[in-house]
């Protein structure tokens, strides 16, 4: 099993590396201890700084109030913990795993062409996110490469006002 | 010179005093009633954006999390990671929790309120909202609330006893609870053995002779209340079929285009399971039905049979007919959906929807449609028990946000003049005591191979608390 994986990984793009590694750890098929421990420490690896321009890939985030935070991440960086490092309020309740929508984002122009496909358990959770958009995605899910250089991510604006009765506000 | 000395130092110490008595009277004193994702969300969020403020949790339980450790299904570890978060806020200096204290038997709503300056009630809904027609009352017929309960190892739900020696058993109500109660029924029992579920549970089911969970709701496939990765997982479950009535999807196929994507992508589910339509001889089934509201429960003392009054669906409402379907069942769960209780005679409780009054999470004054300020709402109970846990934290930052905005404008005075609640008036369990249960728990899980085996009475839990 291991063996025809490794095949895999070789023809694989370095995202698809990443998420057939995490696949892989997350099924239990490899031992962890082989592999970076990058994905396995919870945002440890995110609060590394770069070691050369090489690996820095420039990000954006847009918080819920409109807020904008350049910032400098690097390759390998999940967006979830990186916007935890850098003190924007992206929530992960379920810390990566595929069981929640807290850590939903919209991902402005077209880098949602250039990240790599949701998954079918991202895709079926995405379903339940509120107000899902064309380019909803988890952050958690989205991993830094140079291609994602100038990534724009958009946090759902706050909703404040909510109705008992689910009525829904109109606008003035 | 010296006089220019003199002066800055006076300046100063102003300075130093305006700062001091500025930050001293913004200490405000809030209470959150409820340690679940509501409570925690809402604890996290005044903590993080209202600087000096200290933030108790009163809780009912010895022990924290409420639905994330009674309700989230044991399958579903997962959703559990939440609690790594409520554990970090937890943590914050100004925190405390207050375990073991029942608003409303213990203290007083008003008792509660002379002691904060912001209380926020957060502790959900609890009970199950009731059928009402013949037979319900019948032995094994039982609400999911239950049935979570008794495998999630909620106190005093250990002696359920659910009898599952017959082959069919009948959810009524479509929600994810009464898919958990379909999946725990039907997943094989070594798959439950690696779980945190209940020792008492896990003997129970593994003697089950459940053959058939149905799964029963009122209107169509359209309407279907349970959500793409709940449904998702029971297709996927081993040695169990899905099988569901080609008759619920006349005319269903021809929608699917222009159906929102959500419910695009679960209808397009449910008709690629429909024509593969499996059935693998051996194998347990799972079987859906749309269309069909519980008439009455039929049997001598134990459930034999449920009659099931056929509908039609007009403008997304469920039209009774005249023709009834009977199924043979020997154990009944309903899940139509939680309800919260009034826990003490001073809120504003509207008893038809079991919610507390209230816009935008504050409480409204009893006979009048003004807010009573410094009293809150947020969660379920004040929401009604529908969403995920993001509508839920949603919903608790908003709320945390119309607090603060209250302390803000000065509706909420910060006279720091009150006192918190005083914990050795009550036999408390404090955070500290709860990692002892934690930690005891954990370990005899280690046994058994569980990631924690949980203790099932209030008096276990003081126990520990108390060695």
């Amino acid at each position: 099993m291991n063996q025809v994986l490794n095949k895999i990984i070789k023809i694989n793009s370095i995202n698809n590396i990443e998420r057939l590694i995490r696949w892989k750890t997350k099924s239990g098929l490899c031992d962890r201890s082989i592999y970076t421990s990058r994905f396995l420490r919870h945002g440890d690896y995110e609060w590394k700084d770069p070691k050369s321009e090489d690996e820095v890939v420039n990000i954006t985030y847009i918080d819920k109030n409109g807020k904008t935070y350049d910032v400098r991440g690097k390759i390998g960086d999940n967006a979830l913990y990186l916007a935890h490092r850098y003190g924007i309020e992206m929530e992960g309740a379920c810390e990566a795993s595929l069981a929640c929508t807290t850590c939903h984002v919209y991902v402005l122009d077209d880098y949602l062409d250039k990240l790599p496909e949701a998954e079918e358990k991202e895709e079926d959770l995405l379903d339940m996110a509120p107000f899902l958009k064309e380019n909803s995605r988890l952050g958690c899910q989205i991993i830094l490469s140079k291609e994602l250089e100038g990534l724009k991510l958009q946090l759902p604006k706050a909703t404040r006002n909510f109705y008992v009765d689910g009525h829904t506000p109109k606008p003035h | 010179m010296w006089k220019w000395t003199k002066i800055i130092g006076n300046v100063n110490q102003r300075i130093f005093k305006a700062n001091y008595s500025e930050s001293k009277a913004k200490t405000i004193k809030a209470c959150i009633v409820g340690s679940g994702p509501a409570g925690f969300y809402s604890a996290q969020y005044i903590l993080k954006h209202l600087p000096n403020s200290h933030v108790d949790i009163i809780e009912k339980l010895p022990v924290p999390f409420g639905l994330v450790r009674f309700g989230v299904a044991p399958d579903h570890p997962e959703v559990k990671n939440v609690i790594n978060t409520f554990t970090k806020t937890a943590e914050h200096p100004n925190f405390r929790f207050i375990g073991n204290v029942s608003v409303g038997t213990d203290i007083t709503l008003q008792e509660l309120r002379n002691c904060y300056d912001i209380v926020l009630l957060a502790y959900g809904a609890n009970i199950d909202a009731k059928l009402n027609i013949p037979g319900e009352d019948k032995r094994n017929v039982l609400s999911a609330r239950e049935f979570v309960g008794w495998y999630n190892g909620q106190p005093n739900l250990d002696k359920l006893n659910p009898d599952l020696s017959g082959e069919s058993a009948v959810l009524l109500g479509q929600g994810n609870v009464a898919v958990d109660v379909a999946r725990i029924l039907l997943s094989t029992i070594d798959d439950l053995r690696k779980t945190d579920i209940t020792e008492h549970a896990l003997e129970a089911l593994s003697k089950s002779r459940v053959k058939k969970v149905y799964l029963v709701g009122r209107r169509g496939p359209l309407q279907a209340a349970f959500t793409i990765k709940e449904l998702r997982e029971m297709l996927k479950l081993p040695n169990v079929d899905t099988n569901w009535r080609s008759s619920d999807f006349v005319n269903v196929k021809e929608q699917v285009e222009s159906l929102p994507r959500p419910r695009k992508r679960i209808t397009e589910l449910m008709i690629k399971s429909l024509e593969e339509n499996k059935s693998n001889e051996g194998n347990k089934n799972f079987l859906p039905i749309f269309y069909r509201s519980p008439l009455q429960i039929n049997g001598e003392s134990n459930v034999e049979s449920v009659d099931l009054t056929i509908t039609k669906v007009v403008d997304n409402k469920a039209i009774p007919t005249e023709d009834v379907e009977n199924i043979p069942a020997q154990l009944v769960c309903r899940s139509i959906g939680y309800k919260s209780v009034c826990i003490d005679d001073a809120i504003n409780f509207d008893d038809k929807r079991g919610m507390i009054k209230n816009t935008n999470g504050r409480v409204l004054q009893k006979d009048a449609n003004t807010p009573d300020i410094g009293l809150y709402v947020a969660g379920w109970l004040g929401t009604g028990p529908t969403g995920v846990i993001l509508t839920t934290m949603n919903n608790a930052f908003a709320v945390s946000q119309t607090i603060i905005d209250d302390v803000h404008s000065g509706a909420i005075k910060c006279d720091s003049t009150k006192p918190g609640l005083d914990p050795k008036k009550y036999n408390v369990v404090t955070w500290s005591d709860w990692e002892k249960i934690d930690k005891r728990e954990i370990e005899n899980g280690k046994k058994s191979n569980k990631p924690r085996e949980k203790r099932l009475s209030i008096e276990e839990m003081m126990k520990i608390v108390k060695s």
